[in-house]
């Protein structure tokens, strides 16, 4: 249950975000979108010990952080559902990989850095970097704006539909979710988990209310004119819309070859 | 089992993305071709049902701890692989923008590791043919389970071949392979008896709405098209330029092997006006030489390579076959 919480919470969090009226929020989608895209390519791009060079990468972030007025403890708790994987992953690094890559003076003695925790290092600054900055594109855009950048690339409508359809349905479902639990849990208290005889029952209802449900937005959508095309209304293009990614991608190529 | 941006590299990303793009336009044409519209707000909205009911807890009987249902073979079921595959492709996407599970780039990665094998795998090879001659409970039962569990196993196997194909990780193949697999069969098998549960539960009160279900009397297409053997054959060049190619012996093969045995190297010396001038028009049409972007030794040279070279000979090979095909036709005029 908490879990639901947890996640209509940070939904209506980002979407109260996303309604600002900053300068960011205002920006063309698909150029935020482009130079979000751009960025973890080239985060991600880096080779597994240059760590040091990795490092510069912050300024995108950080930037965004600091101007944007985004909060970074609600970035980073975005980190928790790619953590376990990342450090499964990066943790075993430096028991197999012993190259001594340099030494570092610690309290008068000499102590090794090797090539695994170097590498490690850098595999959980990655992560880091490409969730910050999934964050930023996300706290400054709305998914219809999204959509739009993403009909822009020409991404077919039938799954831009779709993409919408899920957004604005997530949070219907999941208040949904929130009550079919606590309902459940009232009537079968200090059970972890939904019990196996319900499994069917609990949830084949629902999906079939879903499914009911799914048949009334139709008609709805096709009263309102709905005949499986997706209009939007068409974004003004202004000199920043062209300048913020140029800016930005110009930089990420210099720091990316020159530093 | 989402991937994150940090676990690709650019190279296998792409890779991923060129292939998951592909069976996303094979999906949406063949939803196209089906030309019903309230498919589409079924899609969104039972995208939004699975997206919700992973949020919910299931408690595994026996153990103590609970598990969650990740609904690819669920949705395959109920719409069918191509809408369910797109229906996936959203629910991935909002995933990882909303609540940063998976990354941007790692996105065609996840398409293919949860939504390829779990639609297409799935429901054609599994539960399609399960179902051929009508839907029982024991047979819902069987292939949600075969279903779950086989499409979560290439999931996660998928999953250990991207990670080290991008170099990522120390881990050797056959340890990330031995923890990768088990955790994921028993995720799987648990997903297979929930999505069973529930699939019952829909048979018994509204069989209709399983896909698939006594379908028996389909066109047989005896043949490929040549646009699909076409599409195959891109696809299958891709993966053996833009991935296989990473793992290209760096050893010489066996001719060079040989030489080296028998002149001490594997590349003769030649001099003279046309060696040179042959040498230097070599030099300066060779756009990738040494199968890397010039003065780069960057995996991403290595795939680029291994992609223009598979297009290259493709085109040759076509182009090679209309003309043998114009002259023959001429000759029999």
């Amino acid at each position: 249950m908490k879990q639901i919480e947890d996640n209509i919470r940070e939904l209506n969090k980002l979407q109260n975000l996303q309604q600002r009226s900053h300068w960011m929020n205002r920006l063309h989608p698909l150029g935020k979108l482009l130079v979000c895209v751009i960025y973890i390519f080239v985060v991600a791009s880096f080779d597994k010990y240059a760590f040091d060079k990795l490092l510069v990468m912050a300024v995108f972030p950080a930037f965004c952080f600091i101007v944007g007025d985004l909060s970074l403890k609600d970035g980073l708790y975005r980190m928790r559902l790619i953590l376990p994987l990342v450090l499964f992953v990066g943790v075993f690094n430096p028991f197999f990989d012993r190259k001594v890559l340099f030494s570092v003076a610690v309290a008068g003695s000499q102590m090794a850095v090797t090539g695994g925790v170097i590498s490690m290092l850098s595999l959980m600054l990655k992560g880091l970097f490409s969730v910050l900055s999934a964050y930023i594109l996300i706290a400054t855009t709305s998914i219809e704006e999204i959509c739009y950048a993403l009909r822009i690339l020409h991404v077919p409508k039938i799954i831009v539909i779709v993409i919408m359809l899920i957004y604005r349905y997530f949070g219907l479902m999941g208040a949904e979710a929130d009550r079919i639990t606590t309902a459940y849990m009232l009537r079968a208290p200090k059970q972890k988990g939904i019990h196996y005889r319900a499994w069917g029952s609990l949830v084949g209802q629902w999906l079939l209310r879903s499914m009911d449900r799914a048949s009334a937005v139709y008609e709805s959508m096709t009263l309102r004119g709905f005949n499986g095309d997706f209009r939007v209304k068409r974004k003004n293009v202004s000199a920043t819309d062209f300048l913020y990614p140029f800016i930005w991608i110009v930089l990420f190529i210099l720091l990316r070859h020159f530093y | 089992m989402h991937m994150a941006d940090a676990l690709v590299a650019p190279a296998v990303a792409g890779t991923m993305y060129v292939l998951s793009t592909a069976a996303a336009g094979v999906s949406v044409k063949e939803v196209r071709k089906q030309a019903s519209p309230e498919k589409i707000p079924v899609m969104g909205v039972m995208g939004a049902f699975v997206f919700a009911t992973q949020m919910l807890n299931f408690t595994i009987p026996g153990t103590g701890s609970s598990g969650h249902l990740c609904g690819g073979m669920m949705l395959s079921a109920l719409l069918g692989p191509y809408a369910g595959f797109l229906t996936m492709i959203g629910v991935l996407l909002v995933q990882c923008l909303l609540f940063a599970d998976g990354g941007l780039l790692a996105l065609g990665c996840n398409i293919w590791n949860m939504a390829f094998y779990g639609c297409f795998i799935g429901a054609l090879l599994i539960w399609k043919p399960i179902m051929k001659k009508g839907a029982s409970r024991v047979k819902i039962a069987l292939a949600s389970i075969l279903g779950c569990v086989l499409t979560l196993q290439l999931g996660a196997f998928s999953v250990t071949l991207e990670t080290l194909a991008s170099g990522v990780t120390e881990l050797p193949f056959s340890v990330f392979l031995a923890t990768m697999q088990p955790i994921h069969l028993a995720i799987g098998f648990v997903e297979g008896l929930i999505t069973t549960a529930v699939l019952i539960f829909v048979y018994e009160a509204r069989p209709e709405l399983l896909w698939g279900v006594g379908e028996t009397s389909e066109k047989k297409e005896g043949k490929l098209s040549l646009k699909n053997t076409v599409i195959a054959v891109a696809v299958a060049a891709a993966v053996c330029g833009g991935v296989v190619s990473l793992f290209a012996s760096a050893f010489p093969d066996g001719l060079e092997w040989s030489m080296e045995q028998v002149a001490g190297t594997s590349e003769l010396e030649a001099e003279g006006g046309a060696y040179d001038t042959a040498a230097g028009i070599q030099e300066t049409t060779s756009l990738l030489p040494d199968y890397a972007f010039k003065d780069s030794e960057s995996a991403v040279g290595t795939s680029f390579s291994g992609i223009t070279g598979s297009l290259v000979v493709v085109l040759v090979t076509v182009g090679a076959c209309y003309l043998f095909k114009f002259f023959k036709k001429n000759e029999a005029d």
